[in-house]
């Protein structure tokens, strides 16, 4: 061992620990709001005053949970369930409608239509929200679960069909051609063959656009005003209206709404990961 | 003959090809008509009216939304504010996330645990980071002044959301915190890209880790880095659940930002007209921004 080779052995060791170090930092950083939000929310009110922050709850006090789910938590669950299980259907079966043409067909406007949609991926929502709020009103389905579908299908489209049309390309077209002359027209071909083989593609849009509808906010702000009727993100400020100054209640209901994301989370740890990160094309 | 007959199928077969075409793209045509590009459209011609969103009655008022726009200081102010929360994203989520997969990449599965953990932040919606953190920095009970209490030894209070430049700052490192996991597992799929017998060869002509991370990675990195700088900088122009649920613009509208302003012209003063204005303003200026950065930066589109 040369001295030279001892030396930058010790300076890349040191290297790793002050990484480490860094890393721990973070890794502080990160998790000590979770912490905060999961130990305070087992506490009564005017304990986390008392006993401070940084003290494990003495006792541990579960009545919290079960207020907040006695008092409708889960019908905020399950409007949300139902809202983005009608809208995911609808888009993924209409961008993969799309997408199919737009992949392996050629027609005049192929370009210009695939131009457009893709242009409509960076429309920020707010530019809309005054129009479609008055179309809402108009077809008099303002506060209801229905307002929601249009506007989460539209605003999921571009970027699904922008993914479908670049996964449907890749499959190759002799398999269609075969078909073909096996006696398959095109809408069965897209049935029984395109459909399946895009199976990959839709299941990772599925994740990335579940999640951001599970989160929709501004959308669900302005058209739901009933609290029977709200979903899931507004359930938040319905409960704070209800118990301002109580926080530990607060921080549970925090914590019930985030926990399907983890449980998720730890399960389909690579899937999760993976469809959540199918925003990033969006460029 | 024979020819004639092949041109015949040809049209026909084009024909049956369009029909089918329209056929499957007209659901999704219809929608994005309906709640894109009509509404954009609708919101410029709105912008033209006094309109409270309900009345039948709007007044027809030409171009003063847009003078009154224009000479808005809240507006500007607000624009201001989403530039500098751009800045700051770039600058802290980007490089942080880039450290962060860095390490990762480096360290191999032994730091699968780390990944885990960073990447949990981003698994909360914005609306719940919102709350969580109005009650995690509340001078009362909150982490930050709990703990200035405990190392000072008497009750000291920082207030981090309440106070004018603060809040803004501190939006900024909430922010951080939210998406630079986002940024993370970005960058770490971008390392994963990098073939590995490039690494190897490195190390065969004598490179060390660093020497290949700095010289030969982020280089390689390069055109993600782009494309990372621009979904951070739209994001910041258009963000809002976060702030509508920590601050709403507040105090004295040193947080407002350009959708929140917005929001509470149109949904909470029922000024839609000008509302309409607002969105219509800021639709122009994102899409300039962001045209602007991709000729500046030639950022290679993948469509």
């Amino acid at each position: 061992m040369t001295d030279e080779y001892r030396a930058s052995k010790i300076k890349s060791k040191i290297a790793w620990i002050i990484a480490i170090f860094f890393a721990i930092v973070w890794l502080v950083i990160t998790i000590t709001p979770f912490f905060f939000m999961i130990m305070n929310s087992f506490r009564k009110q005017f304990d986390m005053l008392q006993q401070g922050v940084f003290h494990l709850p003495d006792p541990w006090y579960f009545q919290n949970y079960i207020e907040v789910i006695t008092h409708g938590f889960f019908g905020y669950f399950f409007r949300s369930v139902i809202v983005v299980a009608v809208s995911l259907v609808l888009m993924l079966i209409i961008s993969a409608f799309a997408a199919y043409p737009l992949s392996r067909m050629k027609f005049r406007f192929n370009g210009f239509i695939y131009a457009m949609v893709v242009a409509m991926m960076s429309v920020p929502i707010h530019v809309t929200l005054i129009p479609i709020f008055k179309l809402t009103t108009s077809v008099g389905l303002y506060d209801s679960l229905g307002s929601l579908v249009g506007p989460y299908v539209a605003f999921a489209l571009p970027m699904a069909i922008f993914i479908l049309t670049a996964f449907m390309k890749t499959i190759p077209k002799e398999l269609e051609e075969a078909a073909e002359i096996d006696g398959c027209n095109r809408y069965m071909n897209f049935f029984k063959m395109i459909l399946p083989l895009s199976k990959a593609g839709l299941s990772t849009l599925a994740i990335y656009n579940g999640v951001s509808m599970w989160n929709e906010f501004a959308f669900a702000n302005t058209f739901l005003i009933t609290p029977q009727k709200k979903t899931l993100p507004l359930a938040l400020g319905q409960f704070k209206g209800e118990h301002s100054l109580n926080i530990p209640i607060n921080l549970s209901v925090l914590t019930l709404s985030v926990l399907p994301m983890i449980l998720l989370f730890i399960f389909f740890q690579d899937k999760l990961v993976k469809g959540m990160m199918t925003g990033a094309v969006k460029g | 003959m024979e020819k004639v007959g092949n041109i015949g199928l040809a049209k026909a077969k084009a024909r049956s090809t369009s029909r089918a075409a329209t056929v499957f793209l007209l659901p999704a045509l219809i929608l994005i008509i309906v709640f894109i590009v009509y509404p954009v459209i609708d919101t410029f011609v709105i912008s033209g009216y006094r309109w409270n969103g309900i009345s039948a009655n709007r007044i027809r008022i030409g171009l003063d939304n847009w003078y009154t726009l224009i000479h808005d200081e809240m507006f500007w102010k607000s624009f201001q504010h989403n530039l500098i929360i751009m800045v700051y994203s770039i600058l802290l989520q980007i490089p942080l996330g880039m450290l962060l997969a860095t390490f990762l990449d480096a360290g191999g599965k032994k730091f699968n645990i780390f990944k885990i953990i960073w990447f949990l932040p981003y698994l909360m919606s914005s609306v719940a980071i919102a709350f969580l953190f109005v009650y995690a920095l509340a001078t009362n009970g909150g982490i930050i002044s709990s703990l200035a209490t405990l190392i000072r030894g008497k009750r000291t209070t920082i207030d981090l959301l309440g106070t004018s430049p603060n809040a803004l700052y501190t939006i900024i490192g909430v922010m951080a915190w939210q998406f630079t996991p986002f940024y993370m597992v970005y960058f770490l799929a971008g390392y994963g890209n990098i073939d590995s017998t490039i690494y190897e060869a490195a190390v065969i002509d004598g490179a060390t880790r660093g020497q290949y991370i700095c010289h030969i990675a982020i280089p390689l990195l390069g055109p993600i880095f782009k494309t990372a700088c621009t979904m951070s900088l739209i994001g910041s122009l258009k963000y809002f659940d976060m702030i509508w649920n920590m601050t709403q613009g507040g105090p004295a509208g040193t947080t407002e930002l350009m959708a929140t302003y917005m929001y509470k012209l149109s949904f909470q003063q029922f000024n839609m007209g000008y509302g309409s204005t607002v969105a219509a303003g800021m639709f122009i200026l994102i899409t300039a921004i962001a045209l602007i950065f991709n000729r500046v930066f030639k950022v290679k589109e993948d469509y």
